[in-house]
C-alpha cells in the first residue's frame, strides 16, 4: 500500500482542467495521458488491484520459495524435521568442488551451444520455407509444430524406445542392423549420450522456435522485399539484409528462451537417462535432482538450485544489456 | 458522474473476482463435505439392515484410511484391492483410500508429504536407512504395543522378516513379503553351452560366463542404466568377503569400507565386466529392459530378486516368460571370502505406518497379512509370504526356492543401498556404474562409499 500512495501523490495539481475536458464515455487511450493527484490515485489503485491476485501468487509461489532454498542451502538436512544443523556456506563450497557439478556445468553449455548454433538455425529455416508459398505449407507447419504439443515424459518415453539397444525392440538400431552395421549404444554410450538426448531436445522445441519465427516473419512488410527484389536482390541477399535484421527482435527472444530451457532442461533428460551413464548426460537440473529426492541432501540440492538461479539471473542481466538495440519495425 | 459509476462498478467486479479467489479453498470444500456423507452413508446402511451391526464390533465413527501402494500390475494390484474392499465391508464405517504409484513417482511424493509431516496411514516401505530417518523424524507410528497385544499376530511373522521394520527395538511397520536376490537362469540356455549344473564357486561363475559366450549366448542381462541392478554385484562381493561382521563394524564406524575385502569386491566385479558379459547397451538399459531381455530368451541370467519370475514373464515379448526353462541358483561362494556362500542378500515390501494412524488402519494392516491373505498373495506369486502356514500357497518350485534358501541363511543381509542411509546408499549406486563403465576403480569405490558413511553417521 506504501508503493501505492507514494507514486499516487507525486503529481499533485492540474486536475481540474483536464476533469472538464472528459468526454462522456471514457476512452482508455486518453485517459491514460491525464495527470492528477485524484485522477492518478484512482488509477494506481484500479492497477494494484488489478495485479494484487497475480502478485499474491507471485509472491507465495516464487519469491517465498527462493528465499526458503537461501535458507536451507545453509543446513545439512535430509528434509524429515526442521533443519538444525547449520553449515554455512560448506554446501556452495563442496558443489564448486565437485567433479560432477562441473560436468553437468560443461554439459548445459555444450547444449547451449547446440541448440543455439544448430536447433535455432534450423527452426528458421523451416520457418522461412513454411511461410512462403509453399503448397501445403499449412500441412508442415503443422507436422512440424506437433512435437512441440506433446508432453515431455511421452517424448522422452517415445525416444527411449527408438534408441532401444535391442534391435528387435529399437526402431533405430533396427533401421542400423538392416544396413548391416552393429547396434549403436545411443543411450548407454558416454560419447554419445548427450548427441542421442540432443536430438531429442530439438525434435520436441524446434517447432516452438520455428512459430516464433513465423510470427516475426508475418510482421516483415512485403513491400520491403518486393523493392529489394526490384533492385536486383537475389533471394540470398533478401534474407540476409532485409528479413534477418528485421527479425532481429524475434530472434533475440527466441535465444533467451533456448538458453534458459537449456539450463533448466531436466524432464527429458532424466526419464532417458536419469543423468547416465556415469553422469555423461547430467545437467544442472538432473544434479540438483539426484541431491534433493535421490540422496535427500536437501540443503546440497538447494545449493544447487541457488547456483541455477543464479547462473539464469546473470545470464539474463548480461542479455538484456547486450541485446539492447532498437527494433527496426516498431523503434523500441 | 458516469465516470465514478463505472469506476465503482470497476472496483466491484475486481473485489468479487477476488473475493472468489479467496474463496477457491472455500469452494473445494464441498468436494471433502460430499465426501463425509458418502463416509457416512454406509454406516447408515448397516444400521438399516440393524443384523451384521449386531454381530460385527460396534460400528465406530467414521474412519478414512490412506493406503499407499506400489503394486502397479496385476494380479497383485487387484488381489490389494479386493481385500480393501472386503474389509470395508465387513467394517462399514472405514473407507480406505488406495493411491496406487509407480516405484519412482511413489518415492518422490512420499518425500513431499514426508516434509510437510503428514505421511499417508499405511505406505509401501523397504525398512532400512530410509525407514530409519522416518522413524527418528517421529513421521512412523510405534506399533509396538499393538504387536505385544496381538502376540499371536506379532509370533505369526518370520523373525528376521518383521526385524526389517523396527528400528531400536521398536516396531513401525510390519513386512508382507521377504524374499532374496539370486541369479535367474535360463536353464535352456545353460545346456546349450554344455553347463551341466549351476556354478557353485565365483571361478566356476566365470567359467560359465565364458562358455555361454563360446556359444554365442549373451551370459548376462542387465539394466546398469538403474544402477541398482548392479549395486547388487557388489553387494553379495562384499558380503562374501567380508562377511557379517567387518559389515557390521564398518557401519558401527569400528571398521570402515576402506578395508581390503570391500576393495576386493570391486577388484572380482571388474573380472567379471572385464569378460563383457552383458547385453548390448546394458549401461543404458533400465530393469525393464534387463527382465525383457532375460525373459525373452536373450540373456542367459540375471541377478535379481525374488520378483523377477513375474517381471521377466510381463516383459516378455509373449507374456510368457521362460516357464519350465527358469531356474535359480544362489550366488557363488568366493574363495577366501570370510562369509559363508549360504548368506543371503535380499528384501522385501512391507507396510510402514505413519504418525497419524487411527487404530483402525492397524486393524486392516493385520488382516492383510492374516494367514489367507499372505496365501493369496503367495498362490498369485506376488510376493513370499512371511506368515508362517501361508507357504502353503507357494506352488511356483522357483518360490520355494527362494523361501528355503531364505529361511536357511544364517545371516540376512538388507540390499546395502536400502540398509545404508539413501544418501549413502546413492552415492554406493552411483560409484558401482563407475565400475560397470570403467570410469572408476575398485579403491576409488570403497572410498566413496567411506566417505559418506563417515559424513551420514557423524
Amino acid at each position: 500500500m506504501g508503493f501505492v500512495a507514494l507514486v499516487g501523490a507525486t503529481k499533485p495539481g492540474k486536475k481540474s482542467r483536464h476533469m472538464q475536458q472528459l468526454p462522456a464515455i471514457p476512452d482508455v487511450l486518453k485517459l491514460k495521458r491525464v495527470s492528477g493527484a485524484p485522477r492518478q490515485l484512482q488509477d494506481t489503485l484500479l492497477i494494484a488491484l488489478f495485479l494484487l491476485p497475480a502478485l499474491i501468487l507471485f509472491l507465495l509461489f516464487v519469491i517465498y520459495p527462493i528465499f526458503r532454498s537461501i535458507y536451507f542451502s545453509m543446513f545439512d538436512w535430509n528434509g524429515l524435521g526442521p533443519a538444525v544443523d547449520f553449515v554455512g556456506l560448506q554446501n556452495f563450497k563442496d558443489i564448486l568442488t565437485d567433479k560432477v557439478f562441473l560436468k553437468a556445468t560443461s554439459n548445459v553449455l555444450l547444449i547451449i551451444i547446440f541448440s543455439v548454433g544448430a536447433q535455432l538455425p534450423l527452426a528458421l529455416a523451416l520457418a522461412v520455407m513454411v511461410g512462403r508459398d509453399l503448397p501445403g505449407r499449412g500441412i508442415f507447419r503443422t507436422i512440424f509444430f506437433m512435437p512441440y504439443v506433446l508432453s515431455e515424459i511421452n517424448v522422452a518415453i517415445m525416444w527411449m524406445l527408438l534408441y532401444n539397444p535391442d534391435p528387435d525392440r529399437g526402431l533405430l538400431n533396427a533401421l542400423v542392423v538392416s544396413l548391416g552395421g552393429e547396434t549403436i549404444g545411443w543411450l548407454s554410450s558416454t560419447n554419445l549420450v548427450l548427441f542421442s538426448i540432443f536430438i531429442a531436445l530439438t525434435w520436441k522445441y524446434f517447432g516452438f522456435h520455428m512459430l516464433l519465427y513465423l510470427a516475426g516473419l508475418q510482421n516483415i512488410p512485403q513491400e520491403l522485399e518486393e523493392a529489394a527484389t526490384i533492385d536486383g536482390a537475389n533471394s540470398f541477399q533478401n534474407f540476409y539484409y532485409i528479413t534477418l535484421p528485421l527479425l532481429g527482435s524475434t530472434i533475440r527472444t527466441s535465444v533467451y528462451l533456448s538458453v534458459l530451457g537449456s539450463i533448466q532442461q531436466f524432464i527429458l533428460v532424466w526419464i532417458m537417462t536419469k543423468g547416465g551413464p556415469v553422469n555423461a548426460s547430467e545437467t544442472l537440473a538432473t544434479y540438483m535432482y539426484r541431491f534433493g529426492f535421490v540422496r535427500f541432501q536437501l540443503g546440497y540440492g538447494s545449493a544447487v538450485a541457488i547456483y541455477m538461479f543464479l547462473l539464469c539471473l546473470i545470464f539474463s542481466l548480461i542479455y538484456q544489456r547486450l541485446t539492447r538495440q532498437p527494433d527496426y519495425l516498431t523503434g523500441l | 458522474m458516469s465516470r465514478k459509476i463505472y469506476m465503482i462498478l470497476s472496483i466491484l467486479l475486481i473485489a468479487t473476482v477476488m473475493l472468489a479467489a479467496c474463496g477457491a479453498p472455500a469452494t473445494e470444500a464441498p468436494p471433502a463435505a460430499t465426501e463425509e456423507p458418502a463416509a457416512t452413508e454406509p454406516t447408515e446402511a448397516p444400521a438399516a439392515t440393524e443384523a451384521p451391526a449386531a454381530t460385527e464390533a460396534p460400528a465406530g465413527e467414521p474412519v478414512t484410511i490412506t493406503w499407499w501402494h506400489i503394486t502397479t500390475k496385476d494380479p497383485g494390484l487387484s488381489d490389494w484391492q479386493k481385500m480393501a474392499d472386503d474389509y470395508m465391508a465387513e467394517h462399514p464405517n472405514v473407507t480406505i483410500e488406495i493411491t496406487v504409484l509407480e516405484n519412482e513417482a511413489f518415492k518422490t511424493k512420499l518425500t513431499t508429504v514426508m516434509q510437510s509431516g503428514d505421511p499417508p496411514d499405511i505406505f509401501q516401505s523397504w525398512g532400512g536407512g530410509g525407514f530409519n530417518q522416518q522413524v527418528e523424524a517421529g513421521l512412523l507410528r510405534d506399533i509396538t504395543a499393538d504387536l505385544e497385544a496381538d502376540s499371536a499376530w506379532r509370533d505369526s511373522f518370520a523373525p528376521g522378516a518383521l526385524g526389517v521394520y523396527s528400528y531400536q527395538g521398536k516396531n513401525y511397520g510390519v513386512p508382507w513379503d521377504m524374499g532374496m536376490v539370486g541369479f535367474w537362469y535360463n536353464k535352456a540356455l545353460f545346456e546349450q553351452a554344455g553347463i551341466d549344473s549351476p556354478p557353485a564357486t565365483w571361478t566356476e561363475f566365470l567359467e560359465d560366463v565364458q562358455k555361454l559366450k563360446d556359444a554365442g549366448i549373451t551370459p548376462i542381462a542387465i539394466g546398469e542404466g538403474d544402477k541398482w541392478p548392479g549395486m547388487h554385484f557388489w553387494n553379495y562381493l562384499a558380503t562374501r568377503l567380508c562377511g557379517q561382521e567387518k559389515f557390521e563394524a564398518a557401519m558401527a564406524r569400528t571398521g570402515s569400507f576402506t578395508d581390503p575385502c570391500f576393495v576386493e569386491a570391486g577388484v572380482k566385479l571388474q573380472e567379471l565386466v572385464a569378460l563383457e558379459p552383458f547385453q548390448e547397451g546394458f549401461l543404458g538399459a533400465v530393469h525393464d529392459d534387463m527382465q525383457a531381455a532375460f525373459g525373452n530368451g536373450k540373456a542367459a541370467m540375471e541377478l535379481s530378486g525374488q520378483w523377477a519370475p513375474s517381471t521377466s514373464k510381463a516383459n516378455s515379448a509373449d507374456q510368457q516368460g521362460l516357464g519350465e526353462n527358469l531356474g535359480l541358483f544362489g550366488f557363488p561362494a568366493v574363495e577366501g571370502g570370510a562369509g559363508a556362500g549360504t548368506d543371503v542378500v535380499g528384501g522385501g515390501n512391507g507396510f510402514a505406518i505413519g504418525k497419524n494412524a487411527e487404530p483402525e488402519a492397524i486393524d486392516f494392516v493385520k488382516y492383510l497379512t492374516s494367514v489367507e491373505n499372505q496365501t493369496i498373495i503367495a498362490a498369485n506369486g506376488s510376493g513370499i509370504p512371511v506368515v508362517k502356514g501361508a507357504e502353503t500357497g507357494l506352488t511356483d518350485p522357483n518360490m520355494l526356492t527362494v523361501q528355503e534358501t531364505f529361511a536357511a541363511a544364517d545371516y540376512f543381509q538388507l540390499y546395502y543401498d536400502q540398509f545404508l542411509p539413501p544418501a549413502t546408499g546413492s552415492v554406493l549406486n552411483d560409484s558401482v556404474q563407475g565400475l560397470f563403465a570403467g570410469t572408476l576403480t575398485p579403491e576409488e569405490v570403497a572410498q566413496a562409499v567411506e566417505d559418506s558413511v563417515a559424513q551420514e553417521t557423524q
